[in-house]
């Protein structure tokens, strides 16, 4: 089945099965494989998308549902000053360890400043609670949402 | 910052890493494993169906090299042969370039077997039902140490405590699932991937295919904690197989479901002690046995085993000491490598054991701690004189007060019993042997790194650790940089691929930094006085045993790691008395790892390990159900820490330089997840007034505890009173 839909502002078409997942569709059809696969099953939030600027799991969500959508990826958010922005905020932290979270992290960093130029600890935590990490123990990707949000002052 | 620094990790933050999953190969197809279904019994029959055009499937009788994988005895198969002993072990590798495809066939092949009754405990494995699955008696390593007269030791106890505390399994969660890819480059066969230790895979890939035109390259890897020490070369044994013949890539990436149920975990442990305390309080006598069970095939369980023995008093001098460690074979997943290697339990065993002394005898945990640890003046459990200066006192004071431990542990015992939310505080003290075990690093690793310096003064390391998450790639350039007072620019650091890098050794035991670093430190040192300006240069080093490092590894005698490191943890909590939720408000970690080299990378280490052991205290339930595989299944049942429970962590450093590490360090990576979880337990013992004696602590076991009988796990014998009783 022909879907269409935007990818990172620029239309695109796929001819696929409209149940196979967004994850894959992105990670097969479209060569984009900075969204991970981490379980396939919404828990970990590594395949961490935007949708229409939600956050998303794209593991669970069947292709067919993204038709006329927006989807950003972090291929497309690292080509903006705000993605930049938190990218360089998460590496300045030592945020990274094995990396296989971040992209996920880097965009729910970038939805939560977007809706709290200024957030505090536990808006920082809630908005990371569905992307899991196994290495940093988290406290270095919360304090990236501060640097961001410094450093990016009158971006978000 | 320096502008490396600054982009250190920069492929993975934009996510342009190419973890294995993400690479692209040209005429790529799928493996998939065919796995065991029975817990053990023999294969009488495989049926497979007719298979497609361009679909392959591969078994024991294709293995042209040796069907044993040599990760420390040359035991788990490739291929299951002639029998199974835990389900989920590979009989079958199918091959092909439709992944549906390959799950239709799957469904398709039927093994018969001749079933065995299977044992899943050490209890059930010492029973013997239907015979040994290993050897004449089921037992795969046993070990004791004798320190001291145990006898003359409780001769002065007026006090015998006895008591069980048990340590469940662990799963290593890393956030990238096992994978690697196989393919054919100029006559070698290829194999890349998530590891820790491509030389594991070299040498296993060697023993199957029977022949060394091989090559392993380490991809970017998303985690490992250990897991990824013996489970690559699992996955690369059948591969290398399949690969060696078809000539074309082939890749094998687990589905989550799949590495959760079959990889390797943590080994769970049952540790009775026996403690003879006498009229002062004093611990006298400690009579300690253990089991691991090591599931299927033996694996690093001897290692692990190892260091649970020499370690098993932690940090206390006790004058008279038995230890008898026993690694047992049972049919289910084996178990290996997970960050800590038999510390996490034992630190978490003799920590509670230790509280709950001191609670029979009126004391408070600290101060009954306080009084029995090591000193400069003490000799270890294994006989040797303790290298260097000892600094637990400081990292006790230094937590102690950055907590106000002893204020709050005061408040908290005096607040009211019947408040719908109650708090506590608890410490841990703890250790970590760095580095492979006894003088293992001379006499079996002996680890060589290389320098290389171009013409254009560029200096590239070689070594074969491999960055797995902790930072050792930007912690080994600073220490090459440091001593070449160059900019961090200025070295490079190699891929990790057996055709460049030397052997330095597996990624594991604590060892990269104190021993692989220092190794590099004295490469570089040569290197800055060998310098020629526009010259090409080439600079190996071998590791040297340090003089005082003296070892017995048939008695287990004199210096069980060549350093150790230690670390205080203090968690409070406040749990809440109607669904008994506990909330972890605080946790903090001092520690003495020599002296840092990058202490942001260290933190990183800190906040990591804690987490990981604040979810094994609290969260992390693996449990084998009836039919000997994990009753949790996935990410929505194995419940790891999310952001939002757990702190941010308060750590320090005690400055404590170790002359035979680089710029002064020990190891730390392990240490960091030694301590957490007997430091929570204690503080929700204090917060409900109920000791534990298991780990994980969570709401469902503390109702349970609560509202069955509450009573102690320790039994406590007066003497004198079984004496008046004669």
């Amino acid at each position: 089945m022909k879907i269409e839909f935007t990818l990172n502002q620029q239309p695109i078409a796929v001819d696929v099965d409209p149940m196979q997942t967004l994850l894959m569709t992105l990670r097969q059809d479209c060569g984009l494989t900075a969204s991970k696969e981490g379980c396939n099953e919404g828990e970990c939030g590594a395949c961490s998308v935007l949708v229409n600027g939600q956050l998303v799991n794209a593991c669970l969500l069947p292709i067919a549902q993204v038709s006329g959508n927006h989807v950003q990826t972090l291929e497309g958010l690292r080509q903006t000053e705000k993605g930049q922005c938190v990218i360089n905020a998460l590496l300045e932290a030592k945020g990274v360890q094995c990396g296989f979270c971040s992209p996920g992290m880097v965009l729910a960093l970038y939805v939560l400043l977007e809706q709290h130029p200024q957030p505090t600890e536990q808006q920082v935590r809630t908005a990371l609670s569905g992307n899991l990490c196994r290495c940093t123990g988290y406290s270095m990707i919360v304090d990236a949402a501060f640097i961001a949000a410094t450093k990016g002052a009158g971006l978000w | 910052m320096d502008t490396v620094d600054a982009r250190f990790k920069w492929l993975e933050a934009n996510g342009e890493a190419q973890y294995i999953a993400d690479r692209h190969y040209d005429g790529l197809l799928e493996g998939r494993f065919y796995r065991s279904t029975c817990s053990r019994g023999y294969i009488k029959a495989v049926n497979v169906p007719e298979l497609p055009d361009g679909y392959y499937l591969f078994s024991a009788k294709d293995v042209p090299g040796t069907n044993r994988l040599p990760i420390v005895v040359p035991d788990w198969p490739a291929f299951a042969d002639t029998e199974v002993r835990y389900i989920g072990q590979v009989i079958l590798l199918l091959v092909g370039p439709d992944p549906l495809v390959l799950e239709q066939l799957l469904t398709q092949v039927s093994v018969e077997y001749e079933p065995l009754t299977p044992a899943y405990t050490v209890a059930q494995s010492k029973a013997l039902v239907d015979g040994a699955i290993h050897n004449q008696d089921n037992l795969f390593d046993a070990h004791q140490i004798d320190k001291g007269d145990i006898e003359a030791g409780f001769a002065q106890a007026v006090t015998i405590f006895e008591e069980t505390v048990t340590t469940g399994y662990q799963e290593h969660l890393y956030l990238e699932t096992q994978g690697c890819v196989g393919y054919v480059a100029d006559s070698k066969v290829v194999i890349e991937g998530s590891m820790q230790c491509p030389w594991y895979v070299y040498h296993c890939m060697s023993t199957v295919l029977g022949h060394q035109h091989i090559r392993v390259i380490q991809a970017p890897t998303g985690g490992g904690f250990g897991g990824k020490e013996d489970y690559p070369n699992i996955i690369a044994g059948p591969l290398a197989v399949a690969v060696n013949q078809l000539r074309q890539p082939i890749r094998v990436v687990l589905e989550r479901r799949e590495d959760i149920a079959f990889t390797s975990k943590r080994h769970p442990v049952e540790f009775h002690y026996r403690t003879g305390v006498d009229k002062h309080g004093q611990i006298v006598a400690m009579d300690i046995k253990f089991d691991l069970n090591s599931g299927a095939y033996f694996s690093l369980s001897g290692i692990v085993l190892q260091r649970a023995i020499t370690t098993a008093t932690n940090v206390y001098d006790i004058a008279n000491v038995r230890i008898q460690g026993q690694a047992w074979c049972t049919n289910t997943v084996p178990t290996g490598a997970f960050r800590g290697f038999g510390s996490p339990q034992t630190c978490f065993c003799i920590e509670s054991h230790m509280n709950h002394i001191a609670q029979q005898l009126g004391q408070a945990p600290l101060a009954f701690k306080q009084a029995h640890l090591l000193t400069n003046q003490s000799t270890t459990l294994t006989g040797a004189s303790i290298f260097g200066e000892l600094v637990i006192t400081d990292l006790i004071e230094q937590s102690v007060s950055a907590s106000q431990y002893l204020a709050k542990r005061a408040a908290y015992a005096a607040q009211s019993s019947q408040g719908a939310y109650r708090k506590g505080i608890g410490i841990s003290i703890f250790q970590h042997g760095c580095g492979f075990a006894g003088d293992l690093e001379d006499t079996l690793v002996k680890a060589k790194v290389r320098l290389i310096k171009d013409q254009n003064e560029q200096v590239t390391i070689l070594v074969s650790n491999t960055d797995i998450g902790q930072g050792l790639v930007l912690t080994f350039r600073q220490i090459v940089a440091d001593t070449l007072a160059l900019p961090l620019s200025q070295v490079d650091i190699s891929v990790v691929d057996t055709d460049s890098v030397p052997d330095s050794g597996p990624t594991v035991a604590s060892r990269s930094i104190v021993i692989v670093g220092y190794i590099l430190e004295q490469a570089a040192l040569a290197l800055k006085q060998q310098w020629q300006v526009g010259e090409y240069q080439e600079i190996e080093q071998d590791y040297q045993k340090p003089s005082y490092h003296q070892w017995d590894q048939i008695n287990y005698q004199g210096n069980a790691y060549q350093s150790t490191s230690y670390g205080v943890n203090v968690v409070e909590v406040e749990v809440d008395m109607a669904s008994y939720e506990v909330k972890i408000n605080d946790a903090w970690g001092c520690y003495d790892i020599g002296h840092v080299i990058n202490e942001q990378i260290f933190n990183g280490q800190i906040d990591g390990g804690m987490v990981q052991a604040l979810g094994y205290g609290a969260m992390e339930k693996l449990e084998l159900n009836g039919e000997g595989v994990f009753a949790q299944k996935s990410m929505a049942d194995y419940m790891v820490p999310t952001s939002l429970d757990v702190p941010r962590i308060q750590r320090s450093l005690v400055d404590n330089p170790y002359p035979y590490g680089p710029q002064g360090a020990k190891g730390g990576g392990e240490l960091t997840h030694n301590g957490a979880a007997s430091a929570f337990v204690a503080a929700v013992e204090q917060a409900v007034g109920q000791a534990f004696n298991r780990i994980p602590v969570t709401p469902e076991v503390i109702a349970q505890t609560l509202t069955n009988e509450p009573q102690a796990n320790i039994k406590r014998i007066d003497v004198a009173e079984v004496t008046n009783e004669n």
